[in-house]
This record gives C-alpha cells, structure tokens and sequence, in this order.
C-alpha cells in the first residue's frame, strides 16, 4: 500500500489489465461500496427497459415472452392510428406549452422581485410563503383543489355565489382543466423552482450594478443589462433541465384531477399509458406508448441542449 | 443587497419603486399563504358557517368536532403509522445506497468511473416507464409488500449527483494522510468522509424525508392490503375521490358541529401538521442542496 500508485501508473504505463490489476488491489473496498448501488441500477433502472420488449408483443402476463405472440410494431400502429393519439399528444403539448409559458418564467420574475426587495422582512417571507406549498403532497394539493372549487361547499364557488354568479362546475368541464392545472403547479413549485435563480442571482457581481448606475441607468435598464443577462446560463441550464420533465408533464396529478369528461383536454400520454396499462391490462399497448413517450422526452432533451449549446456556450454535459 | 453601495442615490423614484416592492411581496405572501389559512380556518368553524361562505377571513363557531371525526376516520393511525415506517427506514435506505455510492463515484482514481458515472444519469433522461418497473416488481415478487417501497425506489439520481459533487469537494490531502497510516477505503470513508459531509448528508436526507413522506403513486398500484397503505393513498380516497354529492346531501342545520367538507379540511391539516413542523429546518437544508445542485447543473 504506497502512497500513491497515481504516479508510478503515469510513468510506467502498463497494459491496462494490470492497471485493472493494481486498482482493484489498493481499491477493492471502493469498488465494494460501488455495489450496492449499481445492483439497485440494475434492477430498478435497467432490468425494466428489457421490460421494454412487452412493446413488441401482445403481451399475455400469465404466458410470459414465450407464450407472447411477437406482433413487431403493431401496437404502435394501435396507437398512432387510434382516437386517442391525436388527443393525448396535443394534450401534452398544449400543458406542457401552459407549463413553458406561465411556470416557466413565474419563478425567474419572482426571484428578480425577491432580491429587489431592499425590506428584508418581506423579502424573506415571500420567500418562506412561496416556498412552502412544495412540501405539501400532490394528494393534498389535489385534494384541496377538488375542494375549493367544488360546485356546492368549495370556496371559490362560494365566492361567485355571493356576487350573484351560478355555481361553476370546474372539475367536470374540460375548459378549466389546463387552466386549474397549470394555477396548481405555479402555485405549489414557482418559489420552490426560484431558488436556484435567486442563488444565481445574489451571484452578480456587484460592481456591474454600480458601474451602470455610474452610467445613468435607471432600476428597469438595470435589469434588463444586468440582471438578466446575470442568469441568462442558469435560466437555460434550468430550461433544459425541465424540458425533458414537461414532456411527462405531472401525470401524478392529473390523474388525481381528470375525469372522463375532461380528457377531452386533461388526458395526457402518461395517463393515457396507466389506464390502458393499468386499468384495461393491455400491457403490450401501454408499453408501446409509454416507450414512444420516453423517446419523445429524450429527443426533447438531447435537442434542447443541442440548440443551448448553439445559442450560449453553456451545456449540461 | 447588492446595489446598496455608496454611490447610490436614492431619488424619488427609487423610493416609490421600494415602497411597491413591499406591496407585492406582501400581495405574495398572502395570496400564496390563504388557501393553507382558509383550510385552517373553515376546519375548526361550523360547517354552516363554513358552507354559506361566511367563514372567509376568521373561523366562526368554534369547534374541535371536525378533528374529533378526522381522527377516528377508519385506517388513519394505521396510514399515519405506515408513512412513518416508510420514511424513517426508507430514508435510511436511501442514505445507505446513495452515500455509498455517491463516496465510490466522486473518486477520480476509480476506474471507468465516466462510465459509471453515465450509467446512473443516463436513467434520467430515459426510464422505461410505468408498465415495464411495475412487470418487475412482479417479476421479483414485489407486489404488495413493504419490501416493494423501501427498496424499489432506494435510489435518486439527482441526490447520488449531489452527494458525489459535496464528497469531490472534500480536500484530498485528508485521504492521503489517513491512506499513509495503513487505513482502508471503508474506513476513511466512515470516520473521515461522513462526519465531515454531516450537513450535505442531512440535505439528501431531507429531500428523500419529504418525498417519502408525499409520495403516492407507487404505494397505490403496488400495495393491496390497508395494513400496509401509507397515509397518501388513504388520503386520495378521502379527500379527493369522495363522491361529490355526498357533501352535498348532508345536511347541516345549526346545530351541526360537522360536515364532511369540515372533516375533509381538517383530515387535510392533520395530513399536514407534520411537513409544516418540520419546514424550518426542511427550508434551510433544502436551499443549501438546491444550490449545490444548481452550481453542478
């Protein structure tokens, strides 16, 4: 066990079987408290995309891939050429859009808000109060979303009552859904997503602030000359990071929230896959979408960062 | 904070700009903080009071009835107990799975660790879906047992991510002197690494803690029996997938001390009480990870 191997590896160069060798010797603990973690991969992360195989498949559960008919992309053309294609992909992408356009930019203008605060008291309770709704359940928050607006004892509803106004039934009409939806999430993650703009934020170089003011510039110009092109690489490593996730949309929660009159405009791929999945057991089929979903995503990502990387210099790999 | 420098002068406009600033924080706040507030209130008032909207700003009518049905709605301590069982032992999981291998990754000396390392963050960006980990939970006979959700879900790429960054920062001349006097990696990583990376391992902790504790979904397609059901799935079915009429056809008259709106506002903040209890100290740790995580990204 001498110190360091580093160097001796470096200037001896030995074939890289003994370099294996010689690691696994100093380092077999190390590679021990790799263990664990990788098996977990393995079997949580890896053994199901061999699932992905049930894909191809008329999937029979009791008969397993053996007593399984090989059916090749037949239940992709079920999908694609099936009603609920055209309704699920839009769906996703009109929520995922609502998500771009409204929960995407609320947090970075909350941070802008929260550092130019100069009260300290409300600067930090606006940012314990928008914090906190993060920490409370998708169950919960759904819960309390169902409540408020229900017709006959939700508070919203009896808010109109009292100016006069019929009671509106939210959650049975398909076009409140994206609206209530995409009202939920930026209430429960827009201060929650804020943090890292505020981090990035407090992160500017003071003297910039100062030399623009130097040159006569007023609060608004220094934003706009400043402070924005300040998080501009933290707003694109943070777009790429959620445009992959806006694509799986929060498939948790509006399975908690939709109802069959709303698919029209709530039911997404991810849901689509759980009900044929789940409910109807076609298993083959859900795979099938949910495999085209993930490839969807992936795309997103690798593209997303592609464009970064031609726009800005920053990427996240 | 940062244009607070000697050279700024405060015109009037800026003075004006401050003032509103003060507004629309406070407007924040309280927007963000009323639907918790109006919970609260509407579940320890009348449900006459309650349902005629005339509970909106203060609770009116007093009463503890609300709680009293909440806590003897049938399963709930059961749930309540299970969610503390997957938390407490889930997140010892977790921190097992994660810091081990996190501690393995962040060493550059470890062979193929780019490879390793792309193995754990490739399932980020692609995981095989709902059907295929719900088949091999079948596959491993995992269906319906506790087993399924503590060991299932052991794992989260973004805080093994973390985890290895906070490790990596970890100067190595410690390693080196405790490699000189003969110790093995097992131990430096015990007695040098862990307790150095105390308020980093309390930051995964709690992010694991908090999805622990909300999580559903998984709980509800994997576990059968009530005995073993976590509060959140309890909670979906009574407080989201109640049928609609039935609060509309109870029937509150004055002397109603409940109804089941009430009941539902108050199985809500009993659901709660724990996460808010615990915020303080979730908040501090969660911007400290947040952050981390952010300069990685």
């Amino acid at each position: 066990m001498a110190g360091q191997p580093k160097t001796m590896v470096r200037t001896l160069k030995p074939s890289l079987a003994y370099r294996i060798r010689k690691s696994l010797a100093r380092d077999w603990d190390l590679y021990l408290l790799l263990l664990p973690g990788v098996v977990w991969f393995l079997m949580f992360a890896y053994k199901p995309m061999a699932g992905l195989r049930m894909a191809f498949y008329d999937y029979n559960i009791f008969r397993g891939f053996e007593g399984s008919t090989f059916v090749g992309l037949a239940n992709f053309k079920e999908f694609i050429s099936g009603p609920d294609f055209v309704r699920t992909v839009k769906n996703t992408f009109m929520i995922a859009l609502w998500q771009i356009l409204i929960c995407f930019p609320a947090p970075i203008i909350l941070a802008i808000a929260v550092t130019e605060m100069k009260n300290k008291f409300v600067s930090k309770l606006t940012q314990t109060a928008t914090f906190l709704p993060h920490f409370i359940s998708v169950v919960v928050v759904c819960g309390l979303v169902v409540n408020f607006l229900s017709p006959g004892t939700g508070i919203v509803n009896l808010v109109l009552k009292k100016f006069g106004h019929e009671p509106i039934y939210f959650m049975v009409m398909p076009e409140y859904f994206r609206g209530v939806y995409t009202a939920m999430t930026l209430w429960q993650d827009a201060g929650f997503n804020a943090i890292v703009y505020i981090a990035a934020l407090v992160g500017i170089d003071p003297q910039l602030y100062e030399a623009a003011i130097v040159d006569g510039a007023g609060k608004w110009k220094r934003i706009v000359h400043v402070t924005i092109p300040g998080i501009l690489p933290t707003v694109v490593t943070m777009f790429i990071l959620n445009i992959g996730k806006m694509v799986k949309v929060g498939y948790e929660a509006i399975l908690l929230l939709y109802k069959p009159t709303t698919y029209a405009t709530a039911d997404v791929i991810a849901t689509y896959a759980y009900r044929v999945g789940i409910g109807n057991r076609d298993y083959g089929l859900a795979t099938a979408v949910g495999l085209f979903e993930a490839v969807i995503a992936l795309i997103m990502v690798v593209g997303a960062n592609k464009l970064s990387k031609r726009i800005t210099e920053s990427t996240i790999w | 904070m940062k244009n607070d420098g000697q050279h700024l002068i405060q015109g009037r406009g800026e003075r004006i700009f401050n003032i509103a600033m003060v507004f629309i924080g406070l407007a924040i706040s309280a927007v963000v903080l009323y639907p918790l507030y109006y919970t609260v209130i509407a579940s320890i008032s009348k449900p006459l009071y309650v349902e005629n909207g005339s509970v909106l700003f203060v609770p009116k009518g007093v009463t503890l009835e609300s709680y009293r049905q909440a806590a003897s709605k049938p399963g709930i301590w059961v749930a309540y107990a299970n969610t503390i069982f997957y938390t407490v032992v889930g997140v010892l999981v977790n921190m097992f799975f994660t810091a081990t291998m996190a501690y393995s990754l962040s060493k550059p000396r470890l062979r193929f660790r780019k490879f390793l390392t792309l193995f754990a963050v490739f399932t980020m960006w692609f995981s095989a879906g709902l059907i295929p980990l719900y088949m091999t939970f079948r596959d491993f006979g995992l269906l319906n047992t506790r087993t399924a959700i503590i060991f299932g879900f052991a794992m989260n790429t973004y805080n093994l991510i973390i985890l290895k960054s906070f490790f990596e920062q970890v100067p190595e001349s410690l390693e080196e002197a405790a490699f000189m006097d003969g110790a093995s990696n097992l131990r430096i990583f015990a007695t040098i690494y862990l307790p150095l990376s105390k308020p980093a391992l309390a930051t995964v902790g709690m992010f694991y803690a908090v999805n622990r504790w909300n999580s559903y979904f998984w709980a509800m397609n994997l576990i059968r029996d009530d005995d073993k059901m976590p509060l959140q799935v309890l909670l979906k079915k009574l407080i989201v997938d109640r049928v609609a009429n039935e609060t509309e056809a109870a029937i509150i008259t004055h002397e109603s001390m409940s109804s089941p709106t009430t009941v539902i506002y108050a199985i809500i903040v009993l659901a709660i009480i724990p996460m808010m209890v615990a915020y303080p100290f979730v908040q501090k740790y969660f911007k400290t990870g947040l952050t981390i995580g952010a300069v990685k990204g």
